[in-house]
């Protein structure tokens, strides 16, 4: 039995002159939520093709649920997908558009209704495709990515379109589907949503993997700052000299000190402002989100 | 291979393509089959390129079918039509990466489609038969036509040959539009090219280029539809058209497993 959903090595994809992925390398286990990071263009929609065998790599290898991705065959009746926003047939309906590619995945037609259910499109199962909304087109897609009932789940920007209802519900889904035990990698420009569902996390940059860990390794990485807001404006500089003298650094943004130090400082930093006669309208410790590691490491302020 | 083909036919048996490709079949081959009956007389001519197909042969035991083989080109635009569409609508609504995530043998999901279209091209070619032949009793006494031989064992040899020399005129001009749907990956650039060729090119060609009509693809479709004509005999018609469609069939196959799929 593999362990490994996901295993890829120097996987590449060269397009004229233009490396589109370059020697990537990461693995993503059996039973686990990863996300999928990096800016337009970084590559993330060409190596999920690669791995579904719909474009040939130009260098490297990889394996899917233990078989080589040279071999989509052997694998793929086990993968779900989405890549790139859904795509059906406009003039069929929901239903008729899943009973396609059940058919042809050889799956039980059966179900479809209870998916579309689970989707939240059941009311709207015998509609026409070209009468939904962005979100409902979203929520078919993800429906027949759900039609083999996966092992591995691949998910290419599944929220697009969703409202805010929506996307905590595809987030419960997720969820719901890893508690399950199906392997999800998922790849998203909201990186708030990526943080809350994901375990670990690969994140492209020009078509190089930059990081491939778990995603708490990654946050752990950044920073921690203390956000600490003087009730009299004129205390604002000595707090952050207080915090200097204590060996941190610090600087003031937007009137308050953002000095850089564990959340456990925070304590000692309001007892040298109590002792220096300066009283906090705020003291917060925040911790380095996705969002904020995500710019600093591709260097896109995307 | 007969999931593709179950997975095609529920695209394919959808009403408004199946009643509506019928009802096209259907209006063509009455229009053609009208025409000849109700032209017999005319010094226009009443057959393809105003041509006269006289009384005398249309009560020969083939001439029950005549009507039927003569509707074979306008039956082929429509299948072009169809198979190109179907082919090249995968990529024009990205459904195409649905597909081979689904069934990755590339050439099991072509078969597949293909065997699904012939299938609907056959019964289009059933539904014009049906159509030609009731046309054709209905309108012979208008036209003074003693149709004893029409009921003959001659006859009905006739109609099976016809029917089937239709049919491979048929699917050889869906090939044909399955062949620029893989190339083009656009209906609408497979479709126009298909029949700006078939119908306007060839037909310059032939005119201004002596013998011209023996190499050309629409032409030999025709000829093997009336099973031979005075281009050229039903067997050179047949092999050439074979090689045609052989060659482009590779070319287009090799195309399809070898290349991404990156829209």
């Amino acid at each position: 039995m593999p362990t490994l959903a996901i295993s890829v090595k120097d996987l590449s994809k060269k397009y004229g002159e233009r490396m589109a992925v370059s020697h990537a390398n990461f693995e993503v286990p059996l039973g686990t939520v990863c996300g999928f990071v990096g800016p337009n263009g970084s590559g993330k929609t060409t190596t999920m093709r690669m791995l579904l065998g719909l474009i040939s790599p130009t260098g490297g290898s990889g394996t899917i649920l233990g078989e080589p991705i040279n071999h989509p065959e052997r694998y793929l009746s086990r993968v779900g997908a989405m890549i790139e926003g859904p795509a059906f047939y406009p003039a069929l309906s929901g239903a008729e558009n899943l009973r396609v590619l059940a058919t042809l995945g050889g799956f039980d037609t059966d179900q479809i209704q209870a998916l579309l259910d689970r989707v939240g499109l059941g009311d709207r199962a015998n509609s026409k495709y070209k009468t939904y909304s962005l979100g409902m087109k979203q929520r078919l897609g993800i429906a027949a990515a759900l039609l083999p009932n996966p092992q591995l789940l691949m998910l290419d920007e599944p929220t697009n379109g969703l409202d805010p209802a929506g996307i905590q519900e595809i987030r419960e889904l997720l969820k719901t589907l890893a508690t399950e035990g199906t392997t999800v990698f998922i790849s998203s420009h909201l990186l708030s949503e990526i943080e809350m569902i994901s375990d670990s996390l690969v994140m492209l940059r020009k078509g190089k993997v930059i990081f491939a860990g778990k995603t708490q390794d990654l946050l752990m990485r950044q920073q921690p700052v203390i956000i600490a807001k003087c009730a009299d404006p004129q205390d604002t500089l000595k707090l952050l000299s207080l915090g200097q003298g204590a060996g941190h650094d610090g600087s003031v943004i937007d009137g308050a000190v953002h000095i850089l130090a564990s959340a456990e400082w925070a304590a000692t930093l309001n007892k040298l402002a109590f002792d220096a006669g300066i009283t906090l309208s705020q003291l917060s410790p925040v911790l380095p989100s996705l969002e904020e590691t995500f710019f600093e490491m591709t260097g896109d302020d995307e | 291979m007969i999931r593709v083909f179950f997975a095609e036919w529920r695209k394919l048996r959808r009403p408004t393509l199946f009643f509506g490709t019928m009802g096209s079949v259907m209006g063509v081959t009455a229009l053609v089959t009208s025409l000849l009956f109700l032209l017999l007389d005319s010094a226009r001519g009443n057959a393809r390129e105003g041509r006269m197909i006289t009384r005398a042969t249309l009560e020969m035991p083939h001439g029950l079918t005549i009507g039927f083989s003569s509707s074979a080109g306008l039956l082929g635009l429509v299948a072009l039509c169809v198979f190109a569409a179907q082919t090249a609508q995968e990529y024009t609504y990205g459904t195409l990466r649905n597909l081979l995530v689904r069934q990755p043998k590339r050439l099991t999901l072509l078969c597949g489609k293909f065997l699904a279209m012939k299938v609907f091209a056959l019964i289009t070619v059933i539904f014009s038969a049906i159509v030609s032949i009731t046309l054709a009793f209905a309108l012979s006494g208008k036209a003074k036509i003693v149709t004893t031989a029409w009921s003959t064992s001659d006859a009905r040899s006739a109609l099976a040959h016809t029917f089937l020399n239709v049919f491979i005129s048929v699917i050889a001009y869906g090939t044909v539009g399955m062949i620029l749907g893989l190339l083009f990956r656009s209906p609408i650039t497979a479709i126009s090219l298909g029949v700006a060729w078939l119908l306007i090119i060839e037909n310059i060609i032939a005119a201004t280029v002596k013998n011209s009509g023996k190499w050309m693809p629409g032409q030999l479709m025709t000829t093997i539809a009336s099973g031979g004509d005075i281009n050229s005999s039903y067997s050179h018609a047949f092999i050439v058209l074979i090689g045609y469609l052989a060659v482009g069939t590779i070319i287009v196959a090799i195309f399809f497993r070898r290349r991404d799929v990156s829209n």
